[in-house]
């Protein structure tokens, strides 16, 4: 059974995928996911759950081409620079 | 403390850790390599603060007493000295026996008299936790196989069986001080 080992390198940040373990129980991950992501002191914390624990999403649509919902959907470079022109005419008038 | 009781404390550990990093590269499967070779690599840097112990008393080295004694000198038990590769059953079995020997050893000498042993027998008894734990959770999945309990019933005598060599011991030091003595007295 495969397990994922999720590993917290300092207090208060954010879990982070470490990788996974193979094992036949918990308590066997457990065990093996200590000396894979603990041993060397490179984790506060680790979490572990079984691969089918994790419900993974990977089909995101976007027929209609929604880019306004996408940071990238509005490049500033362009309006910014025609902002910096109105403004310069404006302060030469 | 006696420096012999250090001594036999360190050869235990230090005979142990070499004849479990045999399994290094071959062990049943891949996670299990990595545990059990770093259990026996914690073996080795017990016997190695023991043999600092020691060695102060004896006005000698970690590393002399360690590699350079003569093979009918070393105190180590009869159970670490056998070669079990590639027995995983009995493997675990003497892992068992000696955690479980080894975790009544290590109580009575946090209770020391001299500060410094108990300091370090508590340092090592915090390591020996993950040991057992591992211990445990084999002997949990192997408990109803034969050849471990048989393994079992064979090794439980061992622990304290200290007057002889088995045959096999040779080989190992052999093997275990063959660099030191290629090039002796050298510095590394």
């Amino acid at each position: 059974m495969i397990y994922e080992v999720f590993r917290q390198e300092r207090k208060g940040q954010a879990f982070a995928h470490a990788g996974s373990v193979e094992a036949p129980n918990e308590e066997f991950a457990e065990a093996y996911a200590r000396e894979q992501y603990g041993r060397r002191g490179e984790s506060t914390a680790l979490w572990i759950a079984p691969r089918e624990a994790l419900h993974e999403i990977e089909d995101f649509v976007d027929e209609l081409g929604r880019n306004y919902h996408r940071v990238d959907g509005y490049p500033l470079k362009e309006k910014l620079g025609r902002a910096r022109e109105r403004a310069e005419a404006a302060r030469a008038r | 403390m006696n420096a012999q009781k250090l001594l036999e404390l360190a050869d235990d550990e230090l005979i142990l850790g070499w004849r479990n990093s045999e399994w290094t590269g071959i062990a049943p499967l891949l996670e299990e390599d990595v545990a059990f070779s770093s259990i026996a690599q914690n073996e080795i840097g017990h016997a190695r603060a023991w043999y600092e112990l020691a060695a102060r008393e004896l006005g000698t080295t970690a590393d002399e007493l360690a590699f350079d004694r003569q093979p009918d000198e070393y105190r180590c038990s009869t159970l670490v000295q056998l070669r079990l590769v590639p027995d995983w059953a009995r493997t675990i079995a003497r892992h068992c026996v000696y955690e479980r020997s080894d975790q009544a050893r290590i109580e009575a000498l946090k209770q020391s008299e001299d500060a410094e042993v108990a300091g370090l027998a508590a340092k090592i008894d915090r390591e020996e936790a993950y040991h057992r734990m591992h211990a445990e959770m084999w002997s949990e999945r192997l408990k109803d196989e034969p050849r471990f309990s048989a393994a079992l019933e064979e090794l439980e005598p061992l622990f304290d069986v200290r007057d002889e060599h088995v045959p096999e011991f040779a080989a190992l030091w052999e093997e275990m001080t063959m660099v030191r003595r290629s090039v002796a007295g050298a510095t590394w």
